[in-house]
């Protein structure tokens, strides 16, 4: 059976309008996209679609009462709310540097929560 | 007080236009550069941008907007930028001297041999699009609200209505959805996104937010807090089509309905806006029509990416940079006139050597004390004399000269300084 879908690859400000052709489930045709990372986005997004979550942690006597964190790579789209309800246990002490791992392997992903900032002691 | 009052080039404002400008003024050359910036903090808007998306064009990366600001903060601060923070800048003048209050320094006076403006843009509010109703709290701009939720970790509200499809607005309806609140609608009066597709794909469409467009905000209802909008449907002209009112129970309306440049400044500085824009003209290096004063970022149009706001202060950097260079390179012309032994005083009491290239100097002078013989009136650099003059005597009540020629301009080229004496023979 053949499908068409259409998508818009978010991989980059672009925005391509993405047409995918499906026969009997496989991919045999992409067709809108500018450039290589279209076809691995729609490879991706019928297959195991994935996002970056980008949220905030607690800190101890930090600058700011939060420091802002996000996955190191995207992670599965069904995910994503089970991601941020454990970074909304964690609560880290100041300082926090600039890629400080905050969750490592969350929720066995593979994929690592890191920090987006430094953040000073207050 | 400031280690210094004059720089090579001033930047005002430390969003991604700012921080670019410091690291690129640096890199062509100017010695001196300082940032102000009224937060506490480096980075403006980045800061509480936290979503992803940054570096695409620049790093070929995807990154949050702190860990973008973080390598032009450190970068910045590796190459020995200065900066001056919680100081809010009052006014700039035409020949680029700048009044600020500071927190930790009072009122400061810096003179700038080059300006790069970049203080970025304004939301639009409420009042400046007259959404009728009544005046609780809760109607709130997108980008206070993002400030309040991941900086200062404060909702702004439950139930949400986003008036306007721009990306701020796109981006928070993610963000308060990750939060736990609800985000009824958004509404878009044109019948087009104002924001990023892939951000109407990856903030709505991904939540099943609804989006509708050709509606606004008819009325907003709510004594002490917001407690409903009433939406409705328009047509071609932006008037309201009779039948199509809808009232969505809420507590907080956002609003994400454009922004203004901020040129309150540069106003007062002599720079001549663009109706059109609501920034500076400014030509290919990004300088306005005040020379000197450059301007670069959301100050002079509205970027859609911070990528490409860095790339324009980068122009703007190496501008200034350039601009400062060459008026240190003038100030290096001119060479002070130093009265040395037995003389009072000389005029003129500086020069400007390069005119020494085309055209005479006459040096006039008058002695101390007199000399009753002949008489030896000298010009030197400190080390190697430049020129002489014999004179049968010297009185403080006659004045002398001494003439500089083209042809000493080479002995002159290097001087910082030359002095004129008198001895006798």
């Amino acid at each position: 059976m053949v499908e068409k879908r259409t998508l818009i690859c978010v991989s980059c400000p672009v925005g391509c309008e993405l047409t995918v052709t499906l026969d009997e489930g496989k991919i045999v045709e992409v067709e809108g996209n500018s450039c290589k990372l279209g076809i691995d986005y729609a490879e991706q997004e019928i297959f195991d679609p994935r996002r970056m979550v980008a949220t905030t942690v607690k800190v101890k006597n930090g600058y700011h009462p939060l420091v802002p964190v996000y996955t190191e790579k995207p992670v599965p789209k069904p995910k994503i709310f089970d991601i941020l309800a454990e970074v909304r246990k964690v609560e880290v002490e100041a300082p926090v540097k600039v890629n400080q791992v905050i969750i490592e392997n969350v929720l066995d992903t593979g994929i690592n929560i890191i920090a987006s900032r430094d953040l000073p002691k207050a | 007080m400031l280690k210094k009052d004059t720089y090579d080039v001033v930047i005002i404002g430390s969003g991604p236009g700012g921080l670019a400008a410091a690291v690129e003024a640096k890199k062509e050359g100017a010695q001196d550069v300082l940032v102000i910036e009224r937060d506490t903090e480096l980075g403006g808007i980045l800061l509480q941008c936290i979503h992803n998306g940054f570096g695409a064009e620049i790093f070929n990366e995807d990154l949050p907007g702190p860990s973008y600001a973080q390598r032009y903060i450190d970068e910045s601060l590796a190459l020995g930028v200065e900066t001056l923070m919680d100081t809010i800048v009052l006014e700039v003048t035409p020949d680029r001297k700048i009044f600020a209050s500071s927190k930790l320094h009072g009122f400061v006076e810096i003179t700038a041999r080059a300006i790069v403006l970049a203080m970025g843009c304004r939301e639009r509010t409420r009042a400046m699009i007259q959404i009728p109703g009544m005046r609780p709290a809760g109607v709130y701009t997108a980008g206070t609200a993002q400030r309040f939720v991941n900086i200062e970790g404060k909702m702004p509200g439950e139930k949400v209505v986003i008036l306007g499809s721009g990306d701020i607005g796109l981006i928070m309806a993610r963000r308060l959805t990750f939060e736990g609140a609800k985000v009824e609608r958004v509404c878009e009066i044109l019948p087009y996104l104002s924001g990023l597709t892939r951000n109407y794909v990856q903030c709505l469409q991904d939540f099943d937010i609804p989006l509708q467009f050709r509606h606004t905000v008819k009325f907003i209802y709510g004594k002490d807090r917001v407690e409903a909008v009433e939406i409705a449907e328009v047509d071609d002209k932006w008037k309201y089509i009779p039948g199509s009112e809808e009232m969505i129970p809420c507590d907080t309306l956002l609003l994400s309905v454009g922004l203004i440049p901020e040129n309150e400044l540069s106003r007062q500085a002599g720079v001549e806006l663009d109706p059109i824009t609501g920034g500076p003209y400014v030509d290919e290096s990004r300088q306005t029509n005040v020379p000197g004063i450059f301007a670069a970022g959301n100050v002079v149009h509205v970027y859609d990416l911070a990528d490409w706001v860095t790339l324009a202060g980068y122009e703007a950097g190496k501008g200034a940079a350039r601009y400062a260079k060459a008026i240190r390179a003038r100030e290096s012309d001119h060479i002070p006139v130093i009265a040395g032994k037995n003389v009072h005083h000389v005029v003129p009491q500086t020069i400007n050597k390069r005119n020494l290239e085309n055209e005479e100097i006459e040096l006039q002078l008058r002695v101390l004390k007199p000399i009753e013989e002949r008489t030896l009136i000298e010009v030197h650099d400190g080390k190697n004399q430049i020129t002489r003059k014999v004179a049968r005597y010297v009185r403080p009540g006659e004045m002398n000269t001494i003439v500089l020629k083209p042809r000493h301009f080479a002995d002159i080229e290097k001087a910082s300084s030359i002095t004129v004496e008198v001895n006798p023979r």
